[in-house]
């Protein structure tokens, strides 16, 4: 073993602690920002205040925003995990040539241009005469959550050994009971962290849902890039924060039930 | 492995998660290469693509993109290189933490993480104020609507994404290999060139493939930390269809940008496969 205090040791510990100032930074600066009483984006200097958490409360048209991201993010989680269980199902269990490339085929969206599949979905639906924009972003938010589901369902049924259900079969558990009883809890925590990046992954998207909505509809994205370059006020800090928070609620629920390393898969 | 669901009725699981996917997102892609070889009056042809490329001012903006792509990618990985390695060769509970460092910000939205920088590169944001007080500069540096401040946000963003898979990699990697080319007296840079960075190749491939990728692809990030002005590949494909509603000039630069895309992913699959091959030929051959 090497001694703790070698200047290899010291230089990794510097490194590891710079980064993670460099990462955190920015959220923290946001969430100090929001609490300031100044209308520039300053740090409080003393003068702590709610007011761009009010502000946010009485911005025009915010409410219905949200409530489309949620709606659109919820269905589109709840499709792709449905759809994308099936699939790593299939690839895992199935016998049948080409399951690679049906699986690269199904994690593809992932590594395309976000632009081009809106752009050429806004053709699709155009020649469709699909024009109602929650079913737009929602056939183009299933798209892209698919990816997470069937990648992480994949990886954590492939280290699921099938013999248990056999074994709970022995021990007398009809099929349907061994599959529910056995299977489902073990593939549990890859249905939640999935689901929750894919939740994650729909609220945040931009690029493909700038090309899906209209003037009246917005989503959350792309409603704060708009009050950026309208009115640009901590009142777009307060929104951040809240959106932070949102995803430290996630980690620490994802955290909880299956651990930080299982997250961070890849 | 043996298994109780397997029957030949199981492929057709896949059936309709592969077909929505083949429908929503393969067939519409398909479409707009069509589109992109289709005049305004429905004529086919290259014209698009001649007229794309002859442009000096289009070749010079796919230069640009795919230029500060490489910069991004190029930095990720001399940062996140030894990050990853002092990560697995870190403690648990240190693990750990630098783990939530990480996945935190890859979990907040990149609208939120663009706009922080904003903040932070302001001239009387924080980070000019930690240069002045350190009297690193005189003056505060222009650092927001310019490529420094892009490239630095866009590093913040996708770092993780060349960390985690590099962490894989070399978390695999036995330490006691580089002790062991030291005890048998090779110098530091020699066991890293001959030793450490070719067994950590795979996961560098991925790092690299996943961050130029995104960066090529970056809308965002250039459109908050710069502006309307500065022009790459996504920004000129967004402007062509949403301002100018030139559907061929857009559909061009959409299949030129996929193009990109497409080259990275299976140029990157490629390399991974030879590098297996490699690896498992010096293994048999030990």
């Amino acid at each position: 073993m090497k001694n703790a205090f070698s200047p290899s040791r010291i230089a990794g510990s510097l490194l590891l602690a710079a980064t993670a100032v460099f990462m955190l930074a920015p959220l923290v600066v946001v969430v100090l920002v929001s609490f300031s009483s100044s209308s520039v984006f300053n740090l409080p200097s003393g003068n702590w205040s709610w007011r761009w958490y009010e502000a946010m409360l009485r911005k025009d048209g915010l409410g219905a925003t949200l409530t489309l991201s949620v709606m659109v993010a919820s269905a589109a989680t709840i499709a792709a995990l449905v759809l994308g269980t099936l699939c790593a199902i299939a690839i895992e269990q199935g016998r049948f040539a080409g399951r690679e490339a049906l699986l690269a085929f199904l994690v593809s969206p992932l590594l395309m241009p976000g632009l081009v599949i809106g752009v050429a979905l806004l053709q699709a639906l155009r020649a469709l005469g699909i024009t109602d924009v929650f079913w737009a972003l929602l056939v183009g938010h299933i798209v892209i959550t698919l990816p997470y589901v069937t990648r992480t369902v994949h990886a954590s049924l492939a280290l699921f050994d099938m013999r248990l259900i056999e074994a709970a079969q022995t021990l007398g558990l009809s099929r349907r009971q061994a599959l529910l009883q056995v299977m489902v809890p073990a593939l549990a925590p890859a249905f939640l962290t999935s689901g929750l990046f894919a939740f994650l992954a729909s609220m945040d998207n931009y690029p493909i849902s700038i090309f899906l909505t209209d003037a009246r509809s917005k989503t959350l994205p792309i409603e704060i890039l708009h009050y950026l370059e309208e009115s640009p006020d901590p009142t777009i800090a307060a929104i951040s924060a809240c959106l932070i928070l949102l995803a430290v609620v996630v980690l620490f629920i994802a955290e909880r039930l299956v651990g930080m390393r299982r997250l961070a898969q890849f | 492995m043996s298994s109780t669901l397997s029957t030949p009725r199981v492929a057709w699981l896949a059936l309709p998660g592969a077909g929505y996917l083949a429908l929503a997102f393969a067939l519409p892609l398909a479409v707009l290469l069509a589109t992109s070889f289709q005049d305004a009056d429905g004529r086919f042809g290259v014209q698009g693509y001649a007229a794309f490329f002859s442009d000096v001012y289009n070749a010079q903006v796919v230069w640009n993109t795919l230029k500060i792509a490489a910069v991004v990618t190029l930095i990720c990985l001399v940062i996140g290189y030894p990050v990853a390695f002092a990560m697995a060769r870190a403690s648990l509970p240190v693990q750990g933490l630098m783990f939530l460092t990480l996945i935190l910000p890859l979990s907040v939205g990149v609208i939120v993480k663009s706009f922080a920088w904003t903040i932070l590169l302001r001239s009387n944001g924080l980070v000019n104020q930690l240069l002045l007080g350190a009297g690193l500069v005189d003056e505060p540096v222009k650092l927001l609507f310019n490529e420094r401040g892009l490239i630095v946000a866009a590093v913040h963003v996708f770092l993780p994404f060349m960390v985690l898979p590099i962490f894989t990699v070399a978390r695999q990697i036995d330490s006691r290999l580089a002790e062991a080319a030291a005890t048998l007296g090779a110098h530091p840079l020699h066991t890293l060139a001959r030793v450490t960075w070719p067994l950590s190749l795979p996961g560098v491939v991925t790092g690299c493939a996943f961050v130029f990728s995104m960066a090529v692809s970056m809308y965002v990030i250039p459109a908050l930390l710069i502006g309307d002005r500065y022009q790459t590949l996504p920004a000129l494909m967004a402007r062509a269809y949403l301002f100018m509603r030139d559907r061929q000039a857009g559909s061009t630069l959409a299949v030129v940008l996929l193009a990109i895309a497409v080259l990275i992913v299976v140029g990157s699959t490629w390399l991974t496969r030879r590098l297996q091959a490699r690896t498992q030929n010096a293994g048999d051959a030990t």
